[in-house]
């Protein structure tokens, strides 16, 4: 089953190298990574798109949460949650095809970003559904190019989410 | 007060409360070599190459419990350290490892003797940092120190680029450390905890999986008091030997692919297993899915990844042993009472009788090749009442000191299990000794695995390390062969070690001494001569080089499936090879049981 996990990492040098080497070191499936910032400056946030049966991924939350640059795993299949793609498409549009490539952006409620005489590029954010519908309809017309961000996800506000955190802070070790 | 980089690398281990460094120098830290050299503690033991100084701090770590520090220089100095680094990952040691980097302004041109060290040591380390400004060096330190020490221990590495050793900065040692993303529970939960100690009243095949945890956490009056109670028995892994006496009644001795009958037939019938700092290893399970049929399983340990990775669990506990089983014993110890013994009595007879059937045994033939085993039996005999530490190589001699050398006392037991590191138990008895110079510090060795560390014979010498080593020589990688025997019709590919040096050359080569035997008889008289000498003492015991290690369960089978003897094929051809060296009649017959 695809589990799309968001991890909370230290923003240091060599934490996606962390996160990236556990899922190779360890035979875990990665169909998509995606990070960026947060508002604090101090933290990056991952989307991690991976499969497996429970045990598995029971596996990949605890390896990630055992990472030391990680601050919080949460898996959002556990709960509801909305995930998001940008996909950039460059397509060849020539004659009646210019036409017939604005129509299908319009349906998909897309954006052309760019243009040239023979060619769009087409900007388009929505689901796994939308993406795939859109890419088959855009192939008749002969893409290009074509860069996908991997999916980002949040958790939905009133439904509660379930939350893997780590373990409670108060036995820490006393140090001298 | 402002100080140079190597000068707070130095002020920060003595905070530390560091002793002994063990490391080699090269171009990038010469200056911390150069502020090092007016200091008598933090004192340095020079080995003979990284890889020793890797081994000596792993085997000072696990003789005291305290981290073991080593210093190497860049490139060549740090990739000759991955071996120890992934040994003790694996073993959960608690090591910090500084390396040197180039420059900062250098790093990423392909400099001299410069290597990507925090990526080359990613995988195999707990944690690992590169400092960047001087004026973090204190504080890395103090985490390095915290991260490898605390939770599950393991090695961290801390690569200091040249210039950060030279520029100056501020020295102020932090007091405290918190770092957000590590936070390792030490308390077990209190409900399964008690969910453990039900199960443990209820159960009639009861039995206890003992791993190396329980010597990281010094549960040993735990464990006991844990055992003596509720008069479970008690299976050891290799990691785990000398955490309970060997010698206590409820021990079984150690489970797993060369362990004694009675241990594996016990686990693969019992009922409840209770896993303590233990992992399911693949050389205990066997194969998974045939592993303890009937079991209930408790886990305890600290590492919560551990933790139904291999097997389902029925009530994990992630917590320190120790902690974990004061708070059970507390449980028991009300609730346990005289019918206990009497419920268990049928379990116990049936142990009984495993132990009867096949104990530990071998047979000595005065006239034959010296046998490996009444090799070990004899060093332990000779040598009990001194409790020395042990510390091993791998392959069989590894597995014969384990079933015959009976430890009684913990972290008396040196040796490599995850990552069976040839080469380990030499310099592993070096660090040990130089933890402890007035003990008696043995290393059982091969003689295929001495040959990859016997340049420290030097470090033994330069600092009056009187290790006493007893050499296995069977003239073969034993292990591999015995794997040839069974697996691969006798085929000896690459494992006759046709060119042995005449160790007792070697050893005067080194200014040590050299010892030899080669009969059964002389065995006692060797030993009892290298006991006396106040020196390092190489002792070529000559063995039988065709013995194999038994019980023996094949890769992937289940733990009732033990080889308990050279199969008939085999037999044949040991008898045609006796019988030539047969000159005398008289037979004397030395029978060991467990």
């Amino acid at each position: 089953m695809e589990h799309i996990i968001s991890v909370m990492v230290e923003n240091k040098f060599g934490a996606l190298s962390r996160v990236a080497g556990l899922f190779s070191g360890r035979g875990f499936n990665i169909d998509s990574l995606s990070v960026g910032p947060t508002m604090d400056p101090t933290v990056s946030m991952m989307t991690l798109v991976t499969r497996g049966d429970d045990r598995i991924v029971e596996q990949i939350i605890k390896q990630l949460n055992k990472l030391i640059d990680v601050i919080k795993v949460t898996d959002l299949t556990e709960g509801a949650f909305v995930a998001r793609e940008t996909v950039l498409i460059k397509i060849s549009a020539k004659g009646e095809d210019r036409a017939e490539a604005l129509r299908i952006t319009d349906i998909f409620r897309a954006r052309v970003i760019d243009s040239t005489p023979t060619t769009y590029t087409i900007e388009i954010t929505g689901d796994t559904n939308k993406i795939e519908a859109i890419i088959n309809l855009l192939k008749p017309l002969g893409i290009k190019d074509l860069v996908r961000t991997g999916r980002i996800a949040i958790g939905r506000e009133e439904i509660k989410t379930a939350v893997q955190e780590k373990g409670p802070d108060k036995k820490r070790l006393e140090l001298k | 007060m402002t100080m140079n980089g190597a000068q707070i690398f130095v002020e920060s281990l003595k905070k530390e409360g560091v002793k002994v460094i063990f490391g080699l120098p090269g171009g990038v830290v010469l200056k911390i070599f150069d502020v090092l050299y007016d200091y008598k503690d933090p004192a340095l033991v020079l080995t003979r190459h990284e890889q020793g100084a890797m081994h000596m701090a792993e085997g000072y770590a696990k003789a005291t419990g305290k981290p073991g520090v080593v210093l190497v220089t860049s490139g060549p100095g740090m990739t000759n350290t991955v071996t120890g680094l992934a040994d003790a990952y694996m073993d959960s040691v608690p090591l910090v490892v500084f390396t040197g980097q180039v420059s900062t302004s250098l790093i990423g041109n392909d400099a001299f003797q410069e290597a990507d060290n925090v990526g080359i040591s990613r995988p195999c380390t707990k944690y690992n940092y590169l400092v960047k400004d001087v004026n973090d060096l204190a504080q890395t330190i103090k985490e390095a120190f915290y991260i490898a020490t605390t939770g599950r221990p393991g090695p961290v590495l801390v690569d200091i680029p040249k210039d950060v050793s030279m520029n100056q900065a501020d020295f102020n040692y932090p007091e405290k450390v918190y770092i957000r993303g590590y936070n390792p529970t030490y308390e077990g939960h209190k409900w399964q905890i008690k969910q453990a100690a039900d199960a443990i009243l209820k159960a009639r095949r009861p039995i206890f999986y003992v791993g190396g945890g329980t010597v990281f956490s010094n549960a040993f009056e735990e464990l006991k008091e844990l055992a003596e109670l509720t008069q479970i028995p008690v299976d050891m892994t290799l990691m785990a030997l000398g955490s309970f006496p060997a010698t206590h009644p409820l021990s079984l001795g150690m489970l797993g692919m060369h362990g004694s009958y009675a241990s594996n037939m016990a686990i693969h019938h019992s009922d409840l297993i209770m896993a303590i700092g233990s992992r399911f290893d693949d050389r205990v399970t066997g194969k998974v899915s045939e592993f303890a049929p009937h079991a209930k399983i408790i886990h305890i340990d600290i590492d919560p990844t551990s933790i139904q990775k291999i097997m389902n669990v029925d009530i994990p506990i992630v917590g320190d042993v120790k902690c974990v089983l004061r708070e059970l014993n507390q449980h028991l110890r009300t609730s346990v009472d005289g019918r206990r013994k009497e419920e268990l009595k049928p379990w116990w007879n049936q142990i009984d009788e495993w132990q009867k059937k096949h104990p530990l045994t071998y047979k000595q033939d005065k006239n034959q090749k010296i046998k490996p085993q009444y090799l070990i039996d004899r060093l332990y005999q000779l040598t009990r009442d001194q409790s020395p530490i042990v510390a091993t190589d791998v392959g069989q001699h590894q597995m014969w000191a384990a079933q015959h050398f009976k430890l009684d006392h913990p972290r008396t037991w040196l040796t490599s299990g995850g990552l069976g590191t040839m080469g380990f138990g030499f310099p592993a008895a070096l660090g040990a000794q130089r933890a402890f110079p007035g003990r008696l510090v043995l290393a059982i060795v091969g003689d295929g695995s001495f040959q990859m560390n016997l340049q420290e014979l030097a470090t033994a010498m330069d600092y009056h390390l009187p290790v006493k080593i007893a050499i296995v020589n069977n003239g073969h990688h034993g292990m591999v062969r015995q794997w040839q025997d069974l697996f691969y019709n006798s085929r000896y590919s690459a494992s006759i070690l046709s060119n042995c040096p005449d160790y007792v050359k070697l050893a005067d080569a080194y200014g040590a001494i050299g010892l030899r035997a080669t009969k059964p008889d002389e065995v006692d008289g060797v030993i009892q001569e290298a006991l006396k000498i106040d020196k390092p003492v190489l002792i070529d015991f000559q063995v039988d080089p065709q013995e194999n290690c038994y019980p023996m369960i094949p890769a992937g089978g289940a733990n009732n499936e033990m080889i308990l003897e050279n199969p008939p094929e085999l037999q044949k051809k040991e008898k045609e090879t006796a019988g030539v060296k047969k000159a005398g009649n008289g037979e004397k017959e030395g029978v060991l049981t467990a």
